[in-house]
């Protein structure tokens, strides 16, 4: 009996390996195309034939165009996610719910905000090649698993809200090809947030807390970094486990050091406790706290309670005609004010991906699409002064298209969102 | 005689022991060392021995779950953890209400009471319905099936609650008479930690209490020692079964608001850390033993609070707080080589023997 399961497992097996290995690449080679310019939608050729080097999509008449999200739609971190995609869909909204006078199918996965789920949702979406392009991931974590089966997929990848540097850091290993992002680099966000600690709360000494996962570890990195080039003292850098309850030990350990600024980067719903416990800590009772745009969420203040007051968050700060106007439709659509930060970018990568599509797609009489992956590729990459509801933005070789001003906002007891206190 | 001897110490017994030793000179020397770097004032001592101490509470009540229900099925019921979430994620719904209408603050004893009440019923409930569907059809299969069992139904009812409430997290509301601290011959002690600590004491007693001095204790502890006998006796062991079922859900709930005193969060995975420790906490007092539950839990919490910065930090560990669950577990895996019969374990056997 098991045998025979074995058998027929290896053969599903071996049938698997031959499909994947005959799939894009079995394309006629010809020289690949390179396609800055966009292309045609005059005279069609008689039958499309596809150059790209890594493949194409091609949408039927009536079919519908398929983006799909990654993002965490489910977990302490939900808001994170759900923020984003409420933007995402107005985004379509806006654009009367077609590209190119077809139909946009938009679905996705939860990614659990963790390497684990990046990678059961990379693996899952990268086997759908009717994706055109995938916006996500919301945390770094998630990309560092999912991006290398997304890229490999031949997706365009634009993520809302990833800001760990190494993801677009030229020459690094975990820069993939196809892959983007409208959310700001950490190494902006560090240093703006070292730049608050000293110049405007006037701390000399900070401790520093990651929870191990990409974004916190690189972020308090740029901040102890940049902090300690001003002059100031980092007591300690230490780290706490994301699903960890009892602060304690750790918080007895920042108090050896005296620091007047706690930095913990971090997620919900550590850091909702962390703050919750600051304050029950002998020598800590009146240290500053502060994290960063991972806990900028109607959470922080459920999690933390009246503890809350005077909790500091770095987040890029938004304003504009265009911006309010978005958030009028928000709370329209769906009854009450954002409830993350970063819906406006997740908006601005959709309008993104729409542009770049209709710059290269061919369109056939009928009204078939011909996509090509690499063509979609590099004409987001030349994506250039486009401007959206964050900004300006400008795309870099690597992916990064933020243009970003970061502010720090100060929680009150039972409030959202948070005030805004920096820069004045 | 020296020969026997040679005869019975094997290989094994020797590595065994080597590496109880070093653990045993590690801990020392870290412990002194700490000491003498005079990095962690006495308050810091203090302040941790207290809320290890509460931390343990929490443990000895879910502990009670576990080892209740191995004294009289032999089977270690993995659902605890779920049993043991259940009860205040559903009781965050009427202490919202309640803090939403203005009552918590006005009538804070009440209030805690009525939530308390309302944890406990729904853990007992959940644990009646888990023995009555998940175990008793299983009584008499082999000792592995209803162990599966158990842990197909934790991730049964971790999915069916984050189906009900969601998948993410609730807060508590602040109950404002109990923040703050009191000043205690000189020490800040804060009021929470006092309440859980005195809380789970007391609860303790009540539970020693009703299996040592009740009829119904008298019949949980006879089916404990032979069902079959019992039976003969004319002892209900169904009725006994889920007595003892809703016993340990009942204090798995109460547990739940002590640790949500401590940690006001919940969500549908919040049980499975503390009722892993629970568990540790059962067998290093002696699995199947209800004081050896209040000992172990409230040895571990100690341990965990004080251990990482007392036995790691002078090792020049650095961050040791992060290897505070290794030490838990650490402890778990030292129980089971040198006395797997825990710490009032034997005791035990002698007495009912």
């Amino acid at each position: 009996m098991s045998k025979k399961i074995f058998a027929l497992f290896s053969v599903l097996m071996v049938a698997t390996m031959l499909l994947t290995a005959c799939g894009p690449k079995a394309t006629p080679t010809k020289a690949p195309v390179v396609t800055e310019a966009p292309v045609v939608t005059e005279a069609p050729p008689a039958a499309f034939e596809c150059t790209d080097a890594i493949g194409c999509v091609d949408v039927a008449p009536g079919d519908p165009v398929h983006i799909a999200y990654l993002l965490v739609v489910a977990g302490p971190n939900e808001t994170l996610g759900i923020d984003s995609r409420n933007g995402i869909e107005i985004a379509i909204d806006d654009s009367g719910g077609m590209i190119l006078d077809h139909d946009v199918k938009f679905d996705g996965e939860d990614g659990g905000c963790a390497a684990e789920g990046g990678q059961a949702a990379g693996t899952k979406l990268a086997a759908d090649t009717s994706i055109v392009a995938v916006i996500g991931t919301s945390c770094s974590s998630e990309a560092r698993a999912a991006e290398p089966l997304l890229s490999a997929a031949g997706f365009v990848v634009i993520s809302p809200s990833n800001t760990a540097p190494d993801l677009t850091e030229a020459g690094n290993k975990n820069n993939y090809p196809g892959y983007l992002r409208t959310a700001h680099n950490d190494k902006i966000q560090g240093a703006v947030a070292a730049k608050f600690a000293w110049e405007f709360l006037g701390v000399k000494s900070a401790a520093t807390i990651h929870d191990g996962s990409l974004y916190a570890d690189k972020l308090q990195a740029v901040f102890a970094d940049n902090f300690k080039q001003m002059g100031g003292t980092i007591t300690l850098q230490t780290a706490v486990d994301p699903n960890q309850t009892d602060m304690a030990s750790v918080m007895a350990d920042i108090a050896t050091g005296t620091p007047e600024l706690i930095y913990f980067p971090i997620f919900l719903p550590a850091g909702g406790l962390i703050v919750r416990q600051a304050k029950t800590t002998p020598g800590l009772e009146n240290t500053k706290l502060m994290g960063a745009d991972g806990l900028f969420s109607p959470d922080v203040v459920t999690a933390a309670g009246d503890d809350v007051e005077g909790f500091m968050v770095s987040s890029p700060l938004l304003t504009g005609a265009a911006y309010d106007e978005f958030v009028a439709k928000y709370e329209t659509k769906f009854g009450k004010k954002p409830i993350s930060i970063f819906h406006a970018h997740a908006y601005d990568a959709y309008m993104m991906i729409k542009a770049a599509i209709e710059a290269v797609a061919v369109v056939d009489a009928d009204g078939t699409l011909h996509i090509g992956r690499q063509a979609l590729r590099d004409a987001m990459y030349a994506t250039k002064d486009f401007s959206g509801l964050t900004g300006v933005l400008t795309c870099t070789a690597t992916g990064d298209c933020a243009n970003p001003t970061i502010g720090a906002y100060q929680y009150h007891k039972g409030t959202y969102p948070p005030e805004l206190i920096w820069p004045e | 005689m020296l020969r026997t001897f040679r005869q019975r110490i094997t290989i094994t017994d020797i590595v065994i022991w080597a590496i109880g030793l070093a653990i045993a000179i590690m801990v020392v020397w870290g412990t002194i060392s700490t000491l003498q770097s005079g990095k962690y004032a006495t308050g810091t001592w203090l302040d941790l021995t207290i809320k290890g101490l509460a931390v343990g509470g929490v443990y000895a009540l879910i502990a009670m779950g576990y080892t209740l229900v191995y004294g009289i099925l032999r089977m270690i019921n993995f659902a605890h953890s779920e049993v043991f979430m259940s009860g205040p994620f559903t009781a965050v719904f009427l202490a919202n209400a309640l803090a939403q209408s203005g009552f918590l603050n006005k009538q804070p004893l009440l209030s805690m009471l009525l939530i308390t009440l309302l944890s406990m019923a729904v853990s007992a409930v959940v644990a009646m319905l888990l023995e009555r569907i998940a175990y008793r059809r299983l009584r008499y299969a082999p000792r592995l099936v209803p162990l599966i069992t158990a842990i197909g139904a934790s991730f049964f009812l971790q999915y069916v609650f984050r189906g009900l409430y969601g998948s993410g997290f609730k807060g508590y509301p602040t109950v404002t008479s109990l923040q703050g601290s009191w000043n205690f011959l000189g020490i800040e002690v804060y009021k929470t930690q006092i309440v859980v600590i005195i809380s789970a004491i007391l609860m303790m007693v009540i539970l020693y209490g009703i299996v040592q001095w009740t009829k119904i204790g008298r019949a949980m502890r006879a089916v404990s020692e032979d069902k079959e006998a019992a039976e003969l006796m004319g002892i209900n062991v169904d009725r006994i079964i889920v007595f003892t079922f809703v016993l340990g859900g009942a204090s798995a709930g109460a547990a739940g608001i002590l640790y949500i005193l401590l940690f006001p969060v919940v969500w549908f995975f919040m049980g499975f850390i503390p009722s892993i420790k629970a568990f540790t906490a059962a067998v290093l007092g002696g699995i199947g033993n209800v004081a050896g539950a209040f000992v172990g839990a409230m040895l571990l919490g100690l341990l965990e609070s004080i251990g990482p910065n007392l036995f790691l930090d002078g090792l020049g560990v650095v961050n040791p707080s992060q290897l505070k669950d290794a030490i838990a577990f650490i402890v778990l895996v030292l129980i089971l080589i040198f006395r797997p019969s825990g710490i009032l374990g034997e005791r035990v056997t002698q007495t009912k023997a």
